[in-house]
């Protein structure tokens, strides 16, 4: 068993008894709600007479299926608004704080919870979503949950769980010119596959990792679940506290600030940390991954062959067969200049503003291919707004992308940004799954922010480091 | 209020074979049949991209078959309910009639969901599994006895080995696994450590 790491500490920090299931009762720091995963939950609270137990470590946001071209209440779509109607007098009843729409803080529950500086290191966090991995970032023990979950932490605080084993993953080096935290995700979900972390934690250590910005480590950690981990996280340091000291929580309270920080630092894994796990990957081999499959596992390098799949392990043979099928893609050919439709920025994985900034300063003078669509969600009214005044719609609008309200949107195709037909996506979110973007005979390529800007101006896959950046004035 | 939380120590019924490693739960329920607030009604749309056409039309699926309408012992691959946390897809299959699932593995939070609605995943070896899956197949009529204090599956004569999660089995055969009570019965020491924890301190 592991010992001395970050999720020793957090989880013996969190733990309030034994449970006679041998599960740990674990104190819930930050639970996060949204539209979709919530509402039974508080019904079954109210079949069962009970309150909400700490509505001020609550937190709840609209994303899933809020519209991301006409707000206007009611919303065009009748179940969404119901959805929405449910959320509103489901927090208003138990006085929950909400980041809605008209609050100017609304956007993706994984990108509000960090920017307001909800989402702290050493703190448990859950919420109705698989990705709230993403969390992990910040040095934070987070993990998805489901809808009975969410009853139980409504109604208690707190969830019933098994402790995991922690596996390490050092990514040494440097990452070279056009690879992205995306990359290096996709490398490590094809290397361990889909289910290579059923049963564990990842940590994200190394050289590769330290360097990365905020936005990057979130990247990450967020697709840790894809990977089959439930959580994942990375150390807290310098760049977490520089991120940390500008949100709402610390910007006006610099002394909390000082408070906390001993804390966050105790919980970092110690030098002498011994884990279940170790892998290392070598970051300056890596170039940037797409998807030629429909599972995030189904990776390849941008100038490496689609594997056949006679030449996979014998469990991955028919999947691989079935996705190729799907796909329409050739074995032994490369994922470059395999065309697409559309092209979707956004997602809890790359729609914030770091990720938004470097695929504009490549769509800056270019325009996008005739025959797509191409789209751009901000994470969060925050970004959008951040990205509005700072010239990025600008560049965007100019080049021919749609510039959308915040949102899920068609990572998940719950509002009306959907795939039509069999079209084909260059997307920037995180699933690849038969049927994810809203048509079941719908084809996505997952990728970095940046090659999802290039695959719209070529109108296909393209390898982002043929492509040279115009000068952003 | 206290509950009687139902013990699961046995399933039994006849199966159906789902085969294939990787199926998400966004196959086991799309997206779209999400926008609800409860989960009444979701049964009719486990699979629903896999069962019918554009036109709505069945298509050639198991759980489209007589000879499985019944079942409620559904037999699966590596990696089943992969991807999205969303309850909406055991509480689908549930609705449908499945009352156990057996396994090569499972995806953490959908066990986990699995578990919050008393539904065991029990989990053996891909050839256990394989024969299994050939036997329904030959015999959708036949009855599958999933015991879950034992670890064991008996079909046809043939009892064989599965594995179930310690704490898994222990809550489903002690009747504990609705979790909100028992939890919420602990109350003083959660006030304890939520006071203990230096971020809540920070708060006051």
């Amino acid at each position: 068993m592991s010992e001395g790491t970050l999720y020793d500490k957090v989880w013996n920090e969190h733990t309030v008894t034994t449970l006679p299931t041998g599960q740990t009762q674990l104190f819930v720091g930050l639970h996060l709600i949204h539209e979709v995963t919530s509402p039974q939950a508080f019904g079954m609270l109210r079949e069962r007479d009970m309150e909400v137990a700490f509505p001020e470590r609550t937190h709840a946001t609209v994303d899933h299926i809020v519209p991301t071209a006409d707000q206007s209440r009611p919303y065009a779509d009748g179940a969404a608004e119901e959805m929405m109607s449910e959320l509103e007098e489901n927090v208003r009843e138990a006085g929950i704080d909400f980041s809605d729409p008209t609050s100017g803080d609304q956007g993706i529950v994984h990108v509000i919870g960090p920017e307001q500086g909800l989402t702290q290191p050493g703190m448990t966090i859950v919420c109705g979503d698989s990705h709230t991995s993403t969390h992990g970032a910040f040095g934070a023990l987070a993990f998805g949950i489901g809808t009975s979950q969410i009853r139980d932490v409504l109604a208690t605080g707190c969830i019933a769980m098994e402790k995991q084993q922690v596996r390490k993953i050092e990514v040494t080096g440097e990452l070279g010119d056009g690879v992205e935290a995306k990359d290096v995700i996709l490398e490590i979900i094809r290397r361990l596959g889909t289910d290579g972390g059923v049963g564990y934690v990842y940590e994200y250590a190394g050289e590769a990792i330290e360097n990365l910005g905020m936005e990057g480590r979130m990247s990450i950690c967020n697709m840790s679940i894809e990977g089959g981990a439930r959580a994942g996280y990375v150390n807290p340091d310098e760049t977490t506290y520089e991120w940390l000291a500008e949100t709402d929580a610390f910007r006006d309270d610099p002394e909390k600030f000082e408070k906390l920080k001993p804390y966050w630092e105790s919980v970092r894994s110690d030098d002498d940390a011994e884990y279940d796990d170790v892998v290392t990957i070598d970051g300056n081999e890596l170039e940037p991954v797409v998807t030629w499959g429909t599972t995030p596992g189904q990776g390849v390098g941008i100038t490496e062959p689609i594997p056949a799949p006679e030449d996979l392990p014998e469990d991955k043979q028919d999947t691989a067969r079935r996705a190729q099928e799907h796909m329409r893609v050739t074995p032994g050919e490369t994922m470059q200049g395999y065309p697409i439709d559309v092209a979707f920025l956004g997602s809890c994985t790359n729609a914030r503003l770091a990720d938004l900034r470097r695929a504009a300063a490549l769509v800056k003078g270019r325009q996008v291919h005739e025959d797509v669509r191409a789209m751009v969600v901000p994470g969060s009214q925050r970004v959008q707004t951040a990205a509005e005044e700072e010239g990025l719609k600008d560049v965007f609008e100019e080049a021919g992308f749609e510039w959308r309200n915040a949102g899920c949107s068609m990572c998940l195709g719950m509002n009306e940004d959907q795939l039509e037909g069999d079209e084909a996506c260059a997307s920037s979110s995180n699933r690849n799954f038969v049927g994810r973007q809203g048509s079941k005979d719908g084809r996505t390529v997952l990728m970095n922010p940046r090659m999802v800007a290039a695959a719209a101006i070529r109108g296909e896959v393209t390898d982002v480091r043929e492509m040279k950046e115009v000068n952003v004035a | 209020m206290t509950e009687e939380i139902p013990e699961v120590d046995y399933v039994s019924g006849t199966g159906i074979p789902i085969r294939g490693n990787d199926i998400d739960t966004d196959q086991i329920i799309p997206a779209r049949f999400m926008k609800v607030v409860t989960f009444d009604g979701l049964g009719q749309f486990a699979f629903f991209d896999l069962r019918f056409d554009d036109d709505d039309e069945p298509k050639d699926h198991p759980m489209n078959e007589d000879r499985f309408k019944d079942s409620s012992v559904m037999v699966v691959n590596a990696n089943f309910g992969c991807g999205s946390s969303r309850e909406h897809a055991p509480q689908a299959l549930m609705r449908w009639g499945i009352d156990a699932i057996v396994g090569e593995s499972f995806a953490e939070i959908f066990a986990g969901n699995c578990l919050a609605l008393g539904i065991p995943t029990v989990t053996a070896d891909h050839e256990t599994i394989s024969e299994l899956q050939s036997w329904v197949e030959e015999n959708p009529d036949g009855d599958i006895d999933v015991d879950v204090e034992a670890e064991t599956v008996t079909y046809g004569g043939n009892t064989v080995d599965v594995t179930v999660d310690d704490a898994q089995r222990k809550a489903l055969v002690d009747g504990v696994w609705d979790t909100t009570a028992l939890m919420k019965s602990n109350a003083r020491a959660v006030q304890e450590t939520a006071n203990s924890l230096p971020y809540i301190q920070s708060d006051d």
